[in-house]
This record gives C-alpha cells, sequence and structure tokens, in this order.
C-alpha cells in the first residue's frame, strides 16, 4: 500500500527516517543521561566523574530540536514529492477515462483530496512508527544490559502500546468507519435535499419534516460517532496506564533484584521515556484507517478500464472500404491517419449505435449522416435524445456498439475511426464540448492551449471570429481567468470556447450546445456569429434553438436516439411534427 | 475561544455539562502527573519504600482513566455542537446560490470543530492550569529551579510570537502562490475534456509534474521558517531541562540539595513546558475548525427568510393584485419585475410569457411568498401577503415547479410530499399521467428516487410534480412553471392534459412555453425586462 517511490525518494524518506529515530534518541538519552547525573552526584563522587554526563545532557538537549526540525522539513519535502508523483499518474489514468458519472465535480475535489493521503501516510503513520520503533530497540537493549528481566517487561509493555493498540484502533476505525459511511451520506443527501428543494418544501410546507428527516440522520451520526471515539478513548487512557504500570514494576524489580540507585533510576526513567513516542501510535493507527480508503479509491480509479478499448488502435479489423490494390499506404492504419490532417475531410456515420454500460436501451440507436467538405449539418432534438452522446462517439471519448464511422480524404483513401487511436480521430473533428472549461489562467493561455504554436495574428483572428475582441479588450490578454481570477460569464465562456475551437480549426468543427445556459438574446447573438464564422466549414452543430438554422444545410431531428426529421429549415417547417412544434414555441416568446 | 461557540456552549446545558467535564477530566489528568512524580522520586530515591508503588499504579489507572472519560465527554461535546448547528443551519436553509458549499458544510465541513473541540479546547485548559500548579510545586520544593523554569517558560510564547510575527510576511508572501499551485491539479482534472478535445491531455502530464515541483519548493521555503517556531519550543523546553538538571547535579555533589527533591524536580520541570507544546501543535487543526464555524455562523447571521405575519386571506379563492411591485435579487442592479401592477380575478386562468430572465418565476414566487418585493405590495383577496401567515397561505396553492427536486425517498414520499391525506396517493398519479411509468419501475411506488435514487427523464420528473399538486384537491391557486427544456411527445401531451385538469375550478397562472399550454389560458400576459408588455395583436387569447 506504500506508493511506489522512486531510488530519490526512499533515501530521502530513509533520510528523514534517521532524523526521527535521531530526535526521539535524543531525548530518551537526554533523560538517561540527566537521571545518571543526578543519582550519581548524589553518591557525591569528584566532580570529574560527573563532567561526561554534564557534557551529555547539554549535548542530548541541543541535539534533540535540531533533528526533530530535520525530520520535520526531510519528512514533508518526500511527501510532498510522493503526493506530487501519485498526482502525475492518478492524471495519466484519468487521460483514458471517457466522461465521469453525474456529480462529477464532487467526485473530482474528492480524488484530489485522496492524493493528499499519501502525505498523512508518510509524515503521520510511517515516519513515527520508526522513530517508536528505534526508540523502543535502544531502551529494550539498555535494560537488558541493565537488568534482563527488566527488559522483557519493557518489550511486553511497549508492543502492547506501539503495536497492539494501534492495531486494534486501525481495525476498530475502519470497522466504524464503514458503519458511518452510509448515515453520513444520508445527512449529506437530506441537506443536499433542503438546500436545492427549499422552493418546492416551503410550497408544499414540507421544510419542518425534512429537517426533522436530515435531523434524524444527524442522531444516528452522533450515537456511531461517540461509539468510535469511546474506543479511541479507551486506546489512550490504556496506553497511559500500561506505561505507568511497566514503570512501576520496572522499578519493583530492580529493587528486588538489588540494583543500585544510579541504575534503578535511569531505568525506571528510560521506561517512563520510551514510551512517550509509542503513544501517539495509536492515533496514526486511526488514520491509518483512512490513509487506506483514500489510497484504494485512488486504486479503483487507476484500474478502471478505458472509454475506448486501446487494443482496437493496435489491432486494427480488416478495412471496411476495400483498399486500392496499388495504394500500399492503404494498408497501414497508421500512414492513413497521416491523411487526416487533409482539409478536406468526408465524414459518414453509418448505423451507429452507442449503449451505455447498464443501461437497457442504447442512447443511440442506427443513427446515420454525411458530412461532406463545407457542408453545415444541425442536430436537434429533446433532452435525452442523444445528441450528445453522437458528438461524443464522433469524438471518441465513447465508444460505440456498432455501425461505422468513416473518414476519407479527397483522394479516396479512407479510414475507420476505430482502426486508429482516439487522439487521431480529435484532430480530424473536435471543438466545442458540452462543459467548456476555463483554467486558472491569463486569457491568453486560456485560448492557446488549443493552439500552442499560434501566433498573436492568429489568437487576435479567432477572437475576433467569436466575437470576443471587445471583451477581450476591456479585460486584457494577461488578466487572470479561473477560479479566482476575473469572472467569466456564460456567453463569454461560450465565446472563449468558440475561440478555442475556431483557433485549432480542425477539418469538421464539432460544436456541442454553443448557446446552453445563456439568455435568449445572447444566445441568438452567439449563434448568429457563429454561424457567420463557419461559413463554409463542415460543421456538426447541436443546438436547442432554432432560430438561425435556416442557414445550415441539413437538420437533423433525433429523438430517443433515432433520427424522426431529417431536411432543411424551411422542408421541416412545412410539415407537422417536433420541428414545426418547437419552432412554434420559440417564436410564442418572441415579440418581433 | 470563539466567541459564536462559547456562547453556544453556554446556552445549551447539555453542551455546557460535557464541555466542562471533558476540560475538568483534562486538568484533572494532568494535575496527578504531579502526584505521579512526586511518587516515583520518592521511590527511586529511597525515601519512599517500594510499597508506595501501590498508590503510583493507582494514580497512573486514574489518569488513564481521567483521559478516557475526557475522550467521551469530548465526543459528546463535539456532537451536541454539531447537531445544534446542523439543526439551525437546515432549519434556516440554504441559499440557493451557494447552495453546494452549504451543503459541504453541514456535512463534512463541521467535522473540522472537532479537533477544535476535542484537541484545542482542554489543551487550553491544561496549559493554562497546569503550568502554574508545576511551578508552584517547584516553588515550594526548589528556588532555583523554580525561578529557571518561571524565567524560561515565557520564552516560549514570545519566541513563538516572534518567529510568527516574522514569518507571516513570508507565509503571506507565498499564500497565493502556494494556493495557485495547489489548486492546479484540481484545475487540470476539471478542464481534462476540454484538454483532450485540443490534443493538450498527454503534454499536461509533464506541465502537473513542473508546477508540483514549483508547489514543493515553495511550500519547504515557507515551511523552513514555519518549523522555526516549532524548533523553538522544542530547544526551550530541553535547554531548560539541561539548565535545571546540571545546575543540580552540581548542587547535589556540594550536598546542598538532596535527592529526593532533585529527581522530583528532573521530572517535574519538563511537566511545565509539555501542556503549551500541545497546545501549540494543537493549534493548526483547531484553525480549520474556526474557520468552519465563522462560516456557520455567518450563514446563521444571515437571517431566516421572512416568515410572514398573523393575518388570513378570507376562505375561497380569492383576488390577486399586485399594486406597483418592484422585485430585485440581491447582488443584481437591474429589478426582476420592474413595477408590475396586474390583477388577476378569481378563477382566471391566465398564461405568462416571455423570454427566459423576463421576470416569469419571479412572479410565481412573489406569490409564494418566497420573494418579497422592494417596494409595491402584492394582496391576496384584499391581504398584503408580507402580514400574512404564509404556511397557511401556501397550503392554498398547488405549484408544479420548472425543475421540480427529488427528494431522497421513495416515488411515493415525493408524490405525497406535505400531503396530509394519503390515500389520495393512486388518483392523484393517475390524474397526471404518471401511474403508468411508475407501476414499470422496478418497485413501483416503493422506488426509490433522489440523489442516489433512480433517474426520472425530464417529462417524468414533471409529472410526478403534477401528481404532487392533484394531491391537494383543495387548492384555490394553481402555480406551474412549464419546463423550458423540451420534453419527449409523450410527456409533452401527458403534462398538458394534466394541466387542463388540474386549472379545472381553480385561479391558475401558468408560465407557458408552449402554444398549447397557452391556448389553455383565458388571458395572456407578456413579461419582458421585468415589465408587463401590451400583448400583439393576433396572439391566442
Amino acid at each position: 500500500m506504500i506508493p511506489d517511490l522512486d531510488r530519490g525518494m526512499w533515501r530521502r524518506l530513509g533520510v528523514a527516517a534517521l532524523a526521527g529515530a535521531a530526535a526521539d534518541l535524543a531525548g530518551l538519552a537526554l533523560i538517561a543521561s540527566a537521571a545518571w547525573l543526578i543519582t550519581r552526584a548524589a553518591q557525591q563522587p569528584e566532580l570529574a566523574a560527573l563532567s561526561v554526563a554534564i557534557v551529555a545532557v547539554r549535548a542530548f538537549a541541543t541535539s534533540r530540536g535540531l533533528f526533530r526540525y530535520g525530520e520535520r522539513l526531510a519528512g514533508h519535502d518526500v511527501a510532498l514529492r510522493a503526493q506530487a508523483a501519485t498526482r502525475e499518474r492518478l492524471y495519466e489514468a484519468l487521460i483514458p477515462i471517457g466522461p465521469l458519472p453525474r456529480r462529477g465535480a464532487d467526485l473530482l475535489s474528492r480524488m484530489v483530496d485522496d492524493t493528499e493521503a499519501v502525505q498523512d501516510l508518510l509524515v503521520r503513520c510511517l515516519l513515527p512508527a520508526v522513530a517508536a520503533a528505534a526508540t523502543a530497540a535502544i531502551a529494550v537493549v539498555m535494560a537488558v544490559f541493565l537488568l534482563p528481566m527488566a527488559a522483557a517487561l519493557l518489550t511486553v509493555g511497549l508492543a502492547v502500546v506501539g503495536i497492539a493498540l494501534p492495531l486494534a484502533a486501525a481495525t476498530s476505525a475502519r470497522r466504524w468507519s464503514a458503519r458511518i459511511a452510509p448515515v453520513r451520506a444520508e445527512l449529506a443527501a437530506r441537506a443536499a435535499d433542503l438546500a436545492h428543494g427549499a422552493v418546492d418544501l416551503a410550497a408544499y410546507g414540507a421544510r419542518d419534516r425534512a429537517v426533522e428527516a436530515a435531523m434524524a440522520a444527524d442522531a444516528r451520526l452522533s450515537t456511531l460517532e461517540r461509539g468510535r471515539a469511546r474506543l479511541n478513548a479507551a486506546a489512550l487512557g490504556l496506553g497511559i496506564v500500561i506505561q505507568g504500570l511497566t514503570v512501576a514494576a520496572v522499578t519493583l524489580i530492580a529493587g528486588r533484584a538489588g540494583l543500585g540507585s544510579v541504575a534503578t533510576a535511569v531505568l525506571a526513567l528510560t521506561s517512563l521515556v520510551a514510551f512517550e513516542p509509542a503513544l501517539p501510535l495509536a492515533a496514526a493507527g486511526e488514520r491509518l484507517a483512512s490513509v487506506r480508503a483514500a489510497l484504494r479509491r485512488l486504486a479503483e480509479i487507476r484500474a478502471t478500464p478505458p472509454a475506448i478499448p486501446t487494443s482496437d488502435a493496435q489491432e486494427p479489423p480488416e478495412a471496411p472500404l476495400p483498399p486500392k490494390p496499388h495504394d500500399p499506404k492503404t494498408h497501414d492504419p497508421k500512414a492513413k491517419e497521416h491523411h487526416l490532417k487533409a482539409r478536406d475531410l468526408k465524414v459518414e456515420v453509418r448505423d451507429l449505435v452507442v449503449r451505455y454500460a447498464g443501461s437497457p436501451s442504447p442512447a443511440l440507436d442506427g443513427v446515420s449522416l454525411t458530412l461532406t467538405p463545407g457542408k453545415r449539418v444541425a442536430i436537434v432534438g429533446p433532452s435525452g435524445a442523444g445528441k450528445s452522446t453522437l458528438l461524443a462517439a464522433l469524438m471518441r471519448t465513447v465508444d460505440y456498439e456498432s455501425g461505422n464511422i468513416t473518414i476519407s480524404d479527397e483522394t479516396g483513401v479512407s479510414v475507420e475511426a476505430r482502426e486508429i487511436a482516439p487522439e487521431s480521430v480529435r484532430r480530424a473533428m473536435t471543438g466545442l464540448t458540452q462543459d467548456p472549461y476555463v483554467f486558472q489562467a491569463s486569457f491568453r493561455d486560456n485560448l492557446r492551449l488549443a493552439g500552442p504554436d499560434a501566433s498573436e495574428d492568429d489568437l487576435a483572428e479567432a477572437v475576433r471570429r467569436a466575437r470576443l475582441d471587445a471583451w477581450a479588450e476591456r479585460t486584457g490578454w494577461d488578466t487572470q481567468l479561473g477560479e479566482d481570477g476575473t469572472t467569466v460569464s456564460g456567453g463569454q465562456l461560450q465565446r472563449l470556447a468558440l475561440a478555442r475551437a475556431l483557433l485549432y480549426d480542425p477539418p469538421i468543427l464539432l460544436l456541442d450546445e454553443p448557446a446552453e445556459a445563456l439568455d435568449e438574446p445572447t444566445a441568438d447573438a452567439l449563434l448568429a456569429d457563429l454561424l457567420d464564422a463557419t461559413r463554409d466549414h463542415t460543421t456538426l452543430l447541436v443546438t436547442h434553438r432554432l432560430r438561425g438554422l435556416e442557414r445550415v444545410d441539413e437538420i437533423v431531428v433525433l429523438e430517443a436516439g433515432r433520427v424522426i426529421q431529417r431536411g432543411t429549415h424551411t422542408d421541416l417547417v412545412e410539415h407537422p411534427g417536433y420541428y414545426r412544434d418547437l419552432w412554434e414555441a420559440e417564436a410564442l416568446h418572441r415579440q418581433t | 475561544m470563539h466567541k459564536g461557540l462559547l456562547g453556544l456552549a453556554r446556552g445549551s446545558r447539555a453542551v455546557r455539562g460535557h464541555l466542562y467535564a471533558c476540560v475538568a477530566a483534562a486538568v484533572a489528568a494532568g494535575l496527578l502527573v504531579l502526584v505521579q512524580a512526586e511518587l516515583l522520586a520518592g521511590v527511586l530515591s529511597g525515601r519512599f519504600t517500594a510499597a508506595v508503588l501501590v498508590p503510583f499504579a493507582l494514580v497512573v489507572a486514574a489518569r488513564g482513566g481521567l483521559v478516557w472519560v475526557q475522550g467521551l465527554a469530548a465526543a459528546r461535546t463535539a456532537a451536541a455542537v454539531k447537531t445544534t448547528l446542523r439543526r439551525r443551519l437546515l432549519s434556516q436553509g440554504g441559499p440557493g446560490e451557494r447552495s453546494g458549499a452549504f451543503v459541504t458544510l453541514v456535512g463534512r465541513g463541521l467535522d473540522a470543530l472537532d479537533p477544535y473541540l476535542t484537541g484545542y479546547l482542554p489543551a487550553v485548559a491544561v496549559a493554562g492550569v497546569v503550568p502554574i500548579a508545576v511551578l508552584i510545586r517547584l516553588f515550594a520544593a526548589d528556588l532555583t529551579t523554580a525561578l529557571t523554569v518561571l524565567l524560561t517558560l515565557p520564552l516560549i510564547p514570545v519566541f513563538g510570537a516572534l518567529v510568527g510575527w516574522s514569518t507571516r510576511a513570508v507565509t503571506e508572501r507565498q499564500w497565493r502562490a502556494l494556493t495557485y499551485l495547489g489548486g492546479h491539479f484540481l484545475d487540470v482534472v476539471r478542464g481534462l475534456p476540454t484538454l483532450r478535445a485540443f490534443g493538450r491531455a498527454r503534454h499536461q502530464a509533464g506541465v502537473i509534474r513542473q508546477v508540483a515541483d514549483a508547489h514543493r519548493a515553495a511550500t519547504m521555503r515557507t515551511l523552513r521558517v514555519a518549523f522555526l517556531s516549532s524548533l523553538v519550543l522544542e530547544l526551550v523546553a530541553s535547554l531548560s531541562l539541561a539548565l535545571v538538571a546540571v545546575p543540580v547535579g552540581l548542587r547535589l555533589l556540594s550536598g546542598s540539595l538532596d535527592l529526593t527533591t532533585a529527581l522530583l524536580v528532573l521530572l517535574l520541570a519538563p511537566e511545565a513546558y509539555l501542556p503549551l507544546r500541545v497546545m501549540g501543535t494543537r493549534f493548526h487543526a483547531a484553525m480549520e475548525g474556526v474557520a468552519a464555524a465563522d462560516q456557520a455562523f455567518a450563514l446563521l447571521d444571515a437571517g431566516a427568510p421572512d416568515s410572514g405575519g398573523p393575518m388570513h386571506p378570507p376562505p375561497g379563492v380569492p383576488e390577486i393584485r399586485l399594486e406597483h411591485v418592484t422585485v430585485r435579487y440581491p447582488g443584481r442592479d437591474d429589478a426582476a419585475l420592474d413595477d408590475v401592477s396586474l390583477v388577476i380575478a378569481p378563477g382566471e386562468r391566465v398564461a405568462l410569457v416571455g423570454e427566459s430572465g423576463a421576470g416569469k418565476s419571479t412572479l410565481l414566487l412573489l406569490l409564494l411568498g418566497l420573494v418579497t418585493p422592494e417596494s409595491g405590495r402584492v394582496l391576496v383577496g384584499g391581504v398584503d401577503l408580507t402580514t400574512a401567515d404564509l404556511p397557511a397561505w401556501r397550503r392554498r396553492l398547488a405549484f408544479v415547479p420548472q425543475r421540480p427536486h427529488l427528494f431522497e425517498g421513495t416515488i411515493a414520499d415525493n408524490i405525497l410530499l406535505g400531503a396530509d391525506l394519503p390515500g389520495l396517493l393512486h388518483t392523484a398519479t393517475a390524474a397526471a399521467y404518471a401511474d403508468e411509468f411508475v407501476q414499470a419501475l422496478p418497485a413501483g411506488y416503493d422506488t426509490p428516487l433522489g440523489e442516489r435514487g433512480a433517474n426520472l427523464s425530464a417529462g417524468q420528473r414533471q409529472r410526478v410534480a403534477l401528481a404532487r399538486a392533484f394531491c391537494r384537491p383543495s387548492a384555490e391557486v394553481l402555480l406551474l412553471d412549464e419546463p423550458t427544456a423540451r420534453l419527449d411527445g409523450r410527456s409533452e401531451a401527458a403534462v398538458i392534459e394534466a394541466t387542463r385538469a388540474l386549472a379545472e375550478g381553480r385561479t391558475a397562472i401558468v408560465v407557458a412555453h408552449r402554444p398549447a399550454m397557452v391556448a389553455l389560458a383565458d388571458r395572456v400576459i407578456r413579461l419582458a425586462n421585468g415589465k408587463i408588455t401590451p400583448t400583439p395583436v393576433g396572439a391566442p387569447s
């Protein structure tokens, strides 16, 4: 369960562990030498007999603090390195995983928090355990020289406090967490009900009842948390009792064995202090339970199969179209990928079926459409009809069950999307995805991610075509955007995403609900600008607004994963059906 | 001590009792260390016989017991405080916009109070009592040692403050950079779909490494300074031990001190510093609790929404009258409703149309009493809504929101939300054309819904909300917000048919998006930018 650290990190971890052990040992030696100094001085020897002890006391007193400082720095350094490595591996594992389920945002924050468990594991569990073990070992060795019987007692006491209690704490913490987690989830769901359903509850006078339901979950949570605390407190109290009883027993048998007063004092006080690093390990054991849970969740994510089976790209099936016999390139999908860089690509979708895992009915059920160079197609339909799924399938973030997506260039060389790497497909067709994101970066960098090699002129051109130039001038190209930066309104976000898509300039431009979440005047303006900007550019546009669609070449109406209507705006408005209903409904709200 | 939490702990007898028990046990356990040191020093110096180890063992057992009691009482304190805060927060309700933060606060957020209440508070009490007790005992035993400890003890807070003061500038300078770098990973992971779309996902893995390295370097720079304060604590504590032990040894040599006192001093001196160090180590975790408490009290101070007055509109279907009503949402310059005057006769059916953001939904919330006008009056049956008993008024309404919330619980619970007559379940569901799909669900009416339950389509959700409204057969006013998202064909026809039935015999105010829905109305009111505009000629009426 310890994350795979490289050699350098193991070395650093070793340094931290050594420093930590040295700090605790200095504390042990400080007490032992001080006890020796005092009891020996009481026998009134020559001053010279004490000089070594005096120096030792001072040296150990100084070094303890310095070693501790060193341990903290080295420990945090290695913990941060381990966390960085964990995050990098997690990110690499996330790349091929498809879209996350709903409530994905919470899931992501949880996941990012989980990577902090690696820090906890090293700094709060592993290093203290190593230091406690080293201290215990040295104390026992010292005791062996003074009185072997006492050493045996001390070993038992330390083993109970340093091993048995932490293990028991870890086990109990795991059991209690398993009982607490569902109650906690219920409380969260009830609180979410009260927050998100506030209007419904008020209208139906059901607020009090919902509060009581939430408080019932809280009461159960409180009971469980008290139960957990009772066990943890017992582990803590038990540790203190065992420490004291061990010291008493060691003192007693030292007296019986006739050990001198100096040796007895050194033995008793060493025993007392040897427990100090071991006592907090019960709490570390408790923490270990949550650390393990977090690391297990991360391992599960890393074990998630990719959305697109990678073997497909490596072992391509036979090309669906007969290759030209004298063109050797067509036998090699890698070589065909090369052709996708051509500008004038044609995409043919035939009988496409997409089914999400665990869903009985397919999300796309035999959809066909053709995008010839320069053609613009719009997809409309009710929510849940499969519009976004179609785009995801074209972008290869979702796999298709059957059917074909064939990409061909003007020379007739064609390739099936499955045969080549998803990244290559996205070089041919991509654009504005359903959830455009503003990164915590400057406006320029937010745009440039879609064109790392683009010139300033290219950037300005994309911004101008997305009608974002006025905003860019006002806000500034180097202004920080994102969470802590300048807020970007919904309309500006969609325009930024459009500018990115225009800058990337794929042969086939995909646009998923570019006017989503905008108020109507803004949405109309954006769609109009977008239709201007994509003139003569092969485009597939998913939209729920119909205004301006008379300018596209074909409109495809989807419902429940099937094409129910297709044609131009003029055709569709003439015939009764979904499209005409929607057009009339939209007209209802317009005064003009 | 956090002011709000203190007030809360004082105000509740249960919380107060647990808190006092917890603090008392912690202080008593701390004081027993003095007794334990006394007995051990006596035995080791030979002043006491080995039989004294029996009371020593008893003292140790008592300390263990007190630590256990402290843990129990602390857990009870924390649970009681969290329960009290949760109840207050939940009763007040979350603000709509930041509901995500509200849910987090009510759940995990309040758990940050645990280290504060169970760890830091008792440590503060112990730090306030035990060092003084140790000092008194030391003064009685040996003046020189007592003076040494008395003079070095203040060094801990003084140096702590000095280091803290000198590091604050560094830390504050680094803070922004640290937050940015720390947040970078979450930022990239959230934006992964965008990066994927533009083929930048793999490239970003290297950037993550670079940023993480920069983050580590910056963090370590801060930590090198921040850990200085604990270095000072540690050094003062252990050097003081040396400062005590060496002179004590020399005085023993000269015979001016007896061994029992010397051992007692050696055992007690570290105990004077320990509580301060414990308090220091618990401070950081406790500050997160303070932040959580601040957040909770800020929400509570924001105050509960207005609950109206004692007045009851006269029985019977009321006339609804808006007089120059202006509504403005906090933080917005433009009014959601701008000087709107309107009369809706009893039994009239009104369709509200207009572009999104025109104020249609605000008008419904206004009639529900969930939004109060900035100026103007809303009169129902001649009674101003701000003076009306709102829960009683709402019982006379049937409300179908645009995006109905599905609650944790079964579909039957969801339909019967707030209904007093469970017998209506089947008739209401049938009237809303929802019985067919409900019966097709895996467990029928007992199918769990909500965040962790089954997913319903937009049309099915809407029909559940209609069934809720049908559970109020005596409602006098129907308020319905038609969904803007297109429903599938079956749902749409069912929703319109059910609405027609529901509007029968009552006043109906319907936010309509479809011609078929507008056709149900006696009158069409068009809103634009928060104002009523004349209905264009040719509109359905």
